[in-house]
């Protein structure tokens, strides 16, 4: 079952139980993610028959980053006779954002690295929205400041310290510098490595990769194998390969191919003007700000595109049209559309299963594909986190050792000076358990039990954490992101979807295989240049 | 046995009017008006040593051991008062006179209560009149002591909270000491031994760890005398008064000081303000003391100001004190000054309005919050704010002790698209300060100031943008919110001077 069936157009918060230990006020919250009843009608697909039957030019599902990138491209084709059909009630997808109180905060995505040269149409729409100042196809664009992440940028608590960077330094010995340092050497020679085609071997997007055997062949093993193979060995600088694997795909490097755990460091060669290259660019609401900003940006263009709340629950295809059911969720009212053009810019899983004359094997080929379920909480506080020693709080701050990531700061880009409350989102991929049984946990525990076990982790850096802390709430991403584990690259699906032209293309990131704003806008892109 | 009583009267009196005069010194240095603070807890004080004379004859059995238990009441509540009261007043504005008040009171009757104890213990052993004549005597003795003492000697080298807690330790060693005269009939020996026992290791420690009281600490920081001091949600407030010198001190940095405040706000103001005749509106960020206000308050041109700071307490204080609101001259109260208790920049983003000057008189750049706030990004957005003839001018530290961030800041706002007129002025309690005019158009000194000026005029400022070898220009990055490099210059231009 996908995501995208099991969120819920509406949230379904259930009010914490009490906490009266020692006195403290009782904390709340709101456990968010999948409305049950709806998932389980999407998935039993048991529809009325559609009443009617309207034209539409050109149908986009899904109002993530692919679908919202593929209405972009249309426009700036000229092109506004598109509708995007969208499950929730607020466009996003992976990006979504909210907010507590007047504090905005990300509920999925985010940061930006600074999009590589290859990254075309990311620069084209950061340009668009202001982010990308002057010409953006110079080798180092200017961005705008209050968009670039502030300094500290990040932190990480090992041993009971803080320490300025990710790469654990504290307590490292000298033979887990070295193996940094030899790391360090393999990604730049990566980064720098074309095939013979004249590709880079890790490109960003990832489409643009070197197609030289040798290259893809990483894709055989494990990043965890692959390491050890190049004896590479250091529980640290597997931590942080872990890390890595983690942040962007949800699982440990022990899981993920190791042609995408090393795209996660090759790939970034980025540069900025007044920005150091390891700058990314970030909002409080995280992507979320770009979903907000490009959504504005269309509707600016085509008033009425957005239709939220409408899943499509069944997909039909003709040589010349596609016939899409589309579930119009608060009036319980089924519309059938013939479409001209279909572009799916909703997970493949989906598509298998309501594609009712799917191509041979594409449901097969989806049901294989494994994707990561995670969690992801925001704590409000009355102030900023309390802790020891010389290294301040910075935007990102990662626990090595820790089954969660760690947590960015919501407030971190204000130029406020201040104090007050503020947001710290919290990153739990759900990845110590195989995928089934992490889903399940993921759905059957309830708001107590998640909220004890961030503050008990929390509670390592920052003791003083439940005086500070007024509610937190809850995500749970079911089925977050697709895992590329090896054989992802040559995966039945790659070819399925990238199969698809008229008069259905896919625009969604499972394209590559990739959850990521670039991979998706580039599957967003090509799918919409599939229209006439 | 009645030597070392009389000698006890002298220590027990002396100890009365040290509390006595601790607490009427503690309160004039944190409410200020002396005059008042003295007579009223000398009158509470007296009044409640009347009362515990009266209550004395309700003490019937046991006078000895009730007088060793009043000493070590009176110790510890004595002892401690000044702690007591610094805490409070550090920690809760509120109750301060309340507590100030109680306490005096408890140790008043308390004190109230020993000499007529000790005379009736006496009384058997001398005739009355003798007795009468030699407690006195020794009691007004004890008070002359602590007198002198007082100021010459307890309160400047020792300081308030010691002398309250070595005078506690005092009246208890009274008690440990009476206690062994009367051991043989006293009674109840060893349970009052314990309580005598914790009462001097109560004091003890207190006097031990009264350096680790952040107060002390104050003390050492502000040599002068506090006259007010207030935690609020954003800083530290603290005013000090040395003859007719005020300082203000936010989180220990000093703000200003009334002998040469005029010299850093006029500079602040005129060099911009004098070049704009046809200046109406004015934006003040910062500047909650009112300072800036008054000097822009002295152009009739100006029709309205707008302070912008963060600390309502600051802006309150400033507008209701009658010594500060004298220092301001009222310009908090004045109908064209509005004033904004917000975040600066939350406030510019809200707001379109535009100004013909906006006055930043931040808090040095001495951390990642306030290094925002000298950032391209902040002055970009400031800029939006000015209109089409509008100026900005920025406190920007010291050229001298902080050059690479003087100039850094100049780097800055020039990066931000603007140009720029640096200037420094000499403030005797700063010295060398810097500031920076930064508007869109190149800046030309004015003819004259329309005003009345102590200290910047058009012969001043000729020299005030001019910039000799040792705080001309040095390179330095732009402060970026994603470099932040000025926090870092800062923290090390001022390491080397403070070396």
């Amino acid at each position: 079952m996908d995501r995208r069936h099991f969120l819920a157009s509406l949230s379904s918060p259930l009010l914490a139980s009490c906490d009266f230990e020692r006195g403290k006020p009782v904390l709340e919250g709101k456990l968010l993610g999948p409305d049950m009843a709806l998932g389980h009608k999407l998935r039993d697909n048991k529809f009325a028959a559609a009443t009617q039957t309207q034209r539409l030019p050109i149908a986009i599902i899904g109002g993530g980053i692919g679908g919202l990138s593929a209405a972009w491209r249309l426009l700036k084709r000229g092109i506004t006779d598109f509708k995007i059909f969208e499950l929730e009630a607020e466009p996003g997808g992976n990006s979504r954002s909210g907010a507590s109180g007047t504090i905005a905060h990300p509920w999925g995505a985010h940061y930006l690295p600074f999009p590589t040269v290859e990254s075309v149409n990311v620069r084209a729409i950061l340009a668009d929205l202001g982010v990308l100042l002057g010409d953006p196809s110079a080798i180092a664009p200017r961005y705008d400041e209050r968009y670039v992440v502030g300094v500290p940028q990040e932190r990480l608590y090992v041993d009971g310290l803080w320490q300025e960077s990710v790469l654990p330094k504290i307590g490292a010995s000298k033979r887990d510098f070295e193996q940094y340092k030899r790391f360090d050497e393999l990604v730049e020679r990566y980064r720098r490595l074309r095939g013979a085609d004249g590709a880079k071997a890790f490109a960003l997007p990832s489409a643009l990769s070197s197609k030289q055997a040798d290259i893809r062949a990483l894709d055989g093993q494990t990043l965890r194998d692959f390491l050890l193979s190049q004896g590479l060995d250091s529980p640290r600088l597997h931590w942080y390969a872990d890390y890595g694997c983690r942040d962007d795909y949800g699982a440990h490097a022990h899981h993920i191919s190791a042609w995408a755990g090393l795209h996660y460091h090759a790939s970034r060669d980025a540069l900025a003007t007044d920005a150091d290259a390891r700058s990314v660019l970030t909002w409080p609401q995280g992507n979320g700000w770009l979903v907000q900003q490009l959504s504005a940006w269309i509707k600016q263009r085509a008033p009425d595109a957005f239709a939220p709340q409408s899943p499509c629950v069944r997909l039909e295809t003709a040589a010349s049209y596609a016939d899409i059911d589309i579930y119009n969720a608060p009036q319980d009212r089924l519309t059938r559309y013939r479409a001209d053009q279909v572009i799916w810019a909703a997970p493949a899983q989906v598509l298998a299963h309501v594609w009712a004359n799917s191509p041979a094997g594409l449901r097969e080929a989806a049901t294989q594909m494994e994707v990561s379920p995670w969690l992801v909480a925001n704590l409000t506080l009355d102030s900023l986190p309390i802790d020891a020693g010389p290294v301040g709080l910075s935007w990102d701050n990662v626990l090595y050792d820790s089954p969660a990531l760690g947590y960015v700061v919501a407030t971190h880009q204000n130029i406020a000076i201040g104090p007050g409350p503020t947001v710290l989102t919290y990153y739990w991929p759900i990845d110590n358990e195989p995928v089934p049984a992490a889903r399940k946990r993921l759905y059957d525990t309830d708001w107590k039990v998640w909220a004890d076990a961030i503050i008990a982790e929390l509670s390592r850096p920052h003791p003083g954490l439940r005086e500070q802390l007024q509610h937190i709430d809850i995500w749970r991403w079911p089925h977050a992101m697709a895992r590329p584990v090896p054989g992802f690259l040559t995966a039945p699906i790659r070819g399925l979807l990238a199969g698809l032209t008229r008069p259905l293309s896919f625009a969604h990131a499972d394209l590559t295989g990739f959850s990521l704003f670039e991979e998706a806008t580039y599957a967003g892109v090509r799918a919409a240049d599939f229209a006439k | 046995m009645r030597p070392a009583l009389l000698f006890s009267v002298f220590v027990v009196a002396s100890c009365g009017l040290a509390y006595e005069l601790i607490a009427a010194a503690l309160s004039s240095y944190v409410l200020g008006d002396s005059i008042t603070q003295f007579s009223t807890v000398i009158g509470t004080y007296l009044f409640a040593m009347g009362i515990g004379s009266w209550l004395s004859k309700f003490i019937d059995k046991g006078l000895t051991a009730r007088f060793v238990q009043i000493e070590l009441m009176v110790g510890v509540v004595g002892g401690f008062s000044a702690v007591i009261l610094f805490m409070v007043f550090a920690h809760f504005t509120e109750p301060f006179r309340l507590v100030l008040y109680g306490l005096v009171f408890t140790t008043g009757v308390l004190v109230g209560l020993e000499i007529p104890l000790i005379m009736r213990i006496l009384k058997n052993e001398v005739e009355f009149k003798d007795l009468v004549a030699q407690v006195l005597s020794f009691d007004y003795l004890g008070a002359l002591a602590v007198s002198i003492l007082f100021p010459v000697v307890l309160a400047p080298h020792i300081g308030l909270m010691r002398t309250s807690l070595l005078f506690g330790l005092m009246n208890v060693a009274v008690a440990l000491w009476a206690m062994r005269l009367f051991r043989a009939t006293i009674g109840g020996g060893r349970w009052l031994l314990a309580q005598g026992a914790i009462a001097f290791v109560l004091l003890l420690a207190g006097f031990g760890f009264a350096d680790k009281l952040t107060i002390l600490a104050e003390e050492g920081i502000y040599a002068d005398q506090i006259l007010y001091a207030e935690s609020t949600p954003y800083q530290r407030i603290v005013l000090t008064r040395w003859r007719d010198d005020i300082r203000l001190f936010l989180n220990g940095n000093l703000q200003f000081a009334t002998r040469d405040e005029y010299r850093y706000h006029e500079a602040l103001v005129h060099p911009a303000l004098a070049t704009l005749p046809g200046a109406r509106r004015v934006l003040i960020l910062g500047g909650g003391d009112g300072l800036a206000a008054r000097e822009v308050l002295k152009y009739p041109n100006i029709e309205s100001i707008t302070l912008v700071d963060l600390d309502a307490r600051m802006t309150t204080l400033f507008r209701t004190n009658h010594l500060l609101s004298a220092m301001n001259k009222g310009s908090l109260s004045s109908p064209k000054l509005h004033v904004v208790n917000s975040d600066a920049l939350i406030w510019l983003e809200r707001n379109p309005e535009p100004f013909d000057l906006a006055i930043v008189d931040f808090p040095d750049p001495s951390n990642y919050s306030l290094g925002k706030l000298y950032s391209s990004a902040f002055y970009r957005l400031l800029e939006k704010h000015l209109s089409d003839q509008g100026v900005m001018v920025i406190q920007s530290t010291s050229p001298f002790y902080a050059r690479r961030s003087f100039w850094c800041i100049v780097n800055t706002l020039e990066d931000a698209g603007l140009k720029t007129a640096p200037y420094h002025a000499y403030v005797p309690s700063f010295g060398e300060w810097g500031y920076v005019i930064a508007s869109r158009r190149d800046y030309v000194l004015p003819a004259k100031i329309p005003v009345p000026v102590r200290y910047v005029t058009p012969e001043t400022m000729k020299t005030m943008f001019d910039f000799p070898a040792d705080m001309s220009r040095i390179p330095a990055e732009v402060n970026r919110l994603n470099n932040q490099v000025l926090v870092r210059y800062f923290e090390e231009d001022w390491r080397r001077v403070m070396k």
